[in-house]
């Protein structure tokens, strides 16, 4: 049997798991959490079990019927709160995937070695805010975590809700937060109608096959008619005011760069403001395991979601923000052709048509919603960018000028950004383009990016010391006791 | 008189600000970014302590007093805009751990006390009082008070905008691919891929990188690569005061062997992180992650001090140190070409002994008296011919 080792139990990795078994592979599926769907289908613990998931969650029948068959196959392990700390390229060009189990930061986490025969990365990606005046108050959050504890505690952020930023994501998360009982009062999005229109409806017929994609959207769109949701285009939430809290944003009309046009500020009454703007894939395993990335920071990957690394598949957000769609058909693909299946079995020809469908999908998503390039001009000098070390836009502005640096390493040790406990998870985009604004420049001298992350999680010293030096045999092993 | 330095890092900084203060029109070429290769991968020791007496620690001994004075003189001169070479004299304290360790490291500070540095020795108690976290289970400890540290990176930004201030241009993305040469012999240039640099003078200041400039620049140089690796803690209250480290470290240092060696070293930053070091390991350039080589750094560091085990690793980087086959760093003109001159060589030591080089460089080039004896750091003293001899095969 050949040894599949995915990680990432989202659409993605669990279609994987699936597919690789049905072909005949061992597999072991890892992930962080403590329960299976990622983000997509985050939902509320066995131990409190719902109703009315169904009715928060897209596609919820499909996950059922994946972790069916995931809980249920004795040739697939399932290893749940468990996290890659590090991935090495051994001299015999192997990778070794270093494993830790437990709490996150609990001590005594159990390690473990695996050279698994094919590695299928599907580690998704996090939501991107960005920085704006007064956006660290207690009542910020990103759209992702807003979702989060939607679907995940059936907790909404605040009474009277703005939501803002970029992207479809934004309509989804809307729904969410009206279904754990918040009132919307407005939801804006950056983008412009014109590039709206220019991206969206370009050639229709492309969309046929995403029907039920564009019905996900429509039913975010009659929700929001009928809630009355004012929904605006060309429009960000440009200052954040209050004490302790949040108060009030400001809203802004954007011109296509996300200036701010001077005269168009209103002031929005609110108690929490979610912010979204887009996703930035999980990079740090592609690149620890070697694999090409390309100039929109994906991971390049070919018809069978080969990566550019020997072995080493990479799926769903890894490769373009698509949504379920593309990660179900994704992942499928890489699981069957990484269990020693070709693209011309029948048993994936439905995966890989609704795969091209949902490309499409994803790049007009992309072009559309793509980031303005003056967003930084909200910026005050004393907005704070990197939250983990208190670094505000001024600092970051201020060394860039003072010693003229174009290497974004010692911009990030002499600043401090993105050294932090997230370790530029949260700030780093943000961060490289307040710097490379500064300088004028496309990218940094030094050729390096903040997804560089050898050590892809901390992990505490005892841990590491006891770390075994051989990987195990088999995915399927248990790891020994320590 | 012109000059042209190769390599922006720390060493090439402070080559270029002492030049640039003595009158010359100084361009400084680096073929990536600024502080992007060896000064941004390192710890930022001014140590004495783990020198030998020789001239390795004159020019250590001529340095830790430089610095002192640099500290203010920097800041003055680039003011509160610039970030903080947190430069901070802790001291250093060395500790055995067997009994064996104990008495090479008694003897070897004996040999240090009598050439100037300062090391006294402590009883457990007393080492234990210094560093209240560190482990009981230790044979000796010498208190080291010259021992000081910088945020390197911070450092060689300060040197080079220092020397900016001075009329150095720097330019970055310029990679030297050969040397241009007068009728007499002498190097009167550089060409790039960008086009050619005339110069009076040039300076090969690239590090681990300086072997292969010189060979663009036609001739061997026996610098190798020898790598690091550093461990960094998550932010934590001030637990460690000094830097803190292994007597086994000074073996490690004066080592030529290529295999993997690590001992330990550990100190805090300012901001709360604690660096973990060290390993020694001649790869050639490979800077792929062995977590081999950081285990073994990290079991060794909980020895030392035994609440590091609940820490947690937040990062890693690894360096690579400009290594000489004799352990001493070349400064000064090569004889093979007027007009050309190296300064690297330094291996885990550049950092401190950068601006000392400078000073030695400056007073080789103007004929002044050098505050160290520059004879040992020559390009053709006795123990670096017979590698030269080597490569020339």
């Amino acid at each position: 049997m050949t040894d599949v080792l995915v990680v990432g139990a989202g659409p993605a990795g669990l279609a994987a798991a699936v597919a690789a078994r049905r072909r005949g592979a061992a597999v072991r599926i890892i992930d962080a959490a403590e329960g299976l769907g990622g983000q997509y289908w985050r939902h509320l613990p066995s131990s409190r079990p719902s109703e009315r998931e169904e009715l928060l969650h897209h596609g919820w029948d499909t996950f059922g019927s994946l972790r069916d068959e995931v809980c249920q196959d004795p040739d697939i392990v399932v290893s749940m709160q468990t996290e890659v700390w590090a991935i090495e390229q051994t001299a015999d060009n192997r990778l070794r995937v270093n494993l830790a189990r437990g709490e996150a930061d609990g001590t005594g986490r159990l390690t473990e070695a695996l050279a698994p025969e094919q590695l299928i990365l599907a580690t998704g990606a996090h939501d991107r805010a960005l920085p704006v005046p007064g956006w660290t108050l207690p009542g910020v959050f990103t759209a992702g975590a807003a979702q989060a504890m939607a679907k995940g505690e059936r907790i909404a952020i605040g009474e009277r809700v703005v939501v803002a930023g970029s992207g479809p994501f934004l309509l989804s998360v809307t729904a969410s937060l009206g279904q754990a009982g918040a009132r919307v009062v407005g939801v804006y999005e950056a983008s412009r109608s014109r590039a709206l229109a220019r991206h969206w409806l370009a050639r229709p017929w492309e969309l046929a096959g995403a029907a039920h994609k564009i019905g996900e959207l429509a039913e975010y769109a009659v929700h929001h008619i009928r809630g009355r949701v004012p929904y605006r285009t060309g429009h960000g939430v440009v200052a954040v005011h209050g004490t302790d809290r949040v108060e009030a944003v400001t809203v802004a009309v954007l011109d296509e760069h996300w200036r701010v046009v001077t005269g168009t500020e209103r002031r929005i009454d609110c108690d929490a403001v979610c912010f979204g703007h887009g996703f930035v894939p999980r990079l740090e395993l592609p690149i620890a395991a070697g694999c090409h990335i390309t100039e929109r920071r994906f991971v390049h990957v070919d018809a069978c979601q080969r990566t550019s690394a020997d072995r080493v598949f990479a799926v769903g957000e890894l490769t373009a923000i698509g949504g379920a769609d593309l990660a179900l058909a994704q992942g499928e693909i890489a699981g069957w052709v990484a269990a020693g299946g070709s693209l011309d079995d029948r048993d994936i020809r439905r995966a890989i048509r609704s795969r091209t469908r949902a490309e499409q999908f994803a790049d007009r998503m992309d072009r559309a919603h793509a980031i303005g390039d003056c967003w930084s001009d909200w910026l005050g000098d004393d907005t704070i960018v990197c939250r983990c070390e208190d670094v505000d836009a001024g600092t970051l502005k201020r060394v860039a000028a003072a010693t003229n640096s174009t290497g974004l390493r010692p911009l990030k040790l002499n600043t401090r950004a993105g050294l932090g406990l997230c370790q530029g998870r949260v700030c780093g985009r943000n961060v490289e383009q307040i710097l490379l604004a500064t300088h004028g420049c496309e990218e940094f001298a030094d050729a390096t990016t903040t997804d560089r992350r050898p050590i892809a999680t901390p992990i505490r010293i005892a841990d590491l010391a006891r770390a075994p030096e051989h990987p195990t045999d088999s995915v399927l092993n248990r790891p020994r006791s320590q | 008189m012109r000059a042209v330095i190769i390599g922006a890092g720390i060493t090439g900084a402070a080559c270029a600000r002492a030049l640039a203060r003595a009158g010359f029109a100084v361009a400084v070429l680096e073929r990536g970014a600024a502080v992007g290769g060896t000064s941004a991968m390192c710890e930022g020791n001014l140590l004495v302590s783990d020198k030998a007496p020789g001239p390795e620690l004159a020019l250590a001994l001529h340095a830790a007093d430089r610095w002192y004075a640099l500290r203010d003189e920097l800041r003055d001169e680039l003011g509160p805009d610039f970030p903080s070479i947190e430069y901070e004299r802790k001291s250093g304290l060395v500790v055995a751990t067997t009994h064996t360790g104990a008495r090479a490291l008694k003897t070897f500070s004996g040999t240090q006390r009598a050439a100037g540095v300062e090391a006294r020795e402590l009883s457990v108690d007393d080492a234990g009082k210094l560093e209240p976290f560190l482990t009981r289970d230790i044979t000796a400890a010498v208190h080291y008070p010259q021992d000081a540290q910088v945020q390197p990176a911070a450092t060689a930004e300060a040197l080079l905008a220092s020397a900016r201030r001075a009329g150095t241009e720097v330019l970055t993305g310029v990679e030297v691919t050969g040397a241009m040469r007068g009728i007499d012999g002498r190097i009167n240039g550089v060409s790039t891929m960008n086009g050619r640099h005339g110069a009076d003078i040039v300076i090969n200041a690239a590090g681990p990188w300086a072997g292969a400039v010189a060979s663009s620049l036609g001739v061997s140089l026996p610098v190798l690569p020898r790598r690091g690796m550093v461990l960094v803690t998550t932010r934590m209250p001030h637990r460690i005061f000094r830097k803190v480290y292994d007597a086994d470290y000074v073996g490690a240092t004066q080592s030529g062997d290529a295999d993997l060696q690590t001992s330990t070293v550990v100190e805090s930053t300012a901001a709360g992180n604690v660096l973990i070091g060290s390993s020694r390991q001649r790869i050639g350039f490979d800077d792929r992650l062995d977590l081999g080589v950081v285990r073994e750094i990290a079991a060794k560091s909980m020895r030392l001090f035994p609440f590091l085990a609940e820490m947690q690793i937040l990062r890693t980087y690894g360096g690579f140190r400009p290594y000489m086959p004799d352990h001493l760093p070349v400064i000064g003109e090569d004889p093979r070409v007027p007009g050309l001159y190296h300064v690297t060589g330094h291996e885990g030591a550049g950092i401190g002994l950068s601006v000392a080089s400078a000073d030695i460089l400056r007073a080789r080039i103007l004929g002044e008296d050098s505050p160290v004896d520059a004879a040992p750091f020559t390009v053709d003293r006795p123990t670096l011919v017979p590698h030269l001899r080597e490569m020339a095969r």
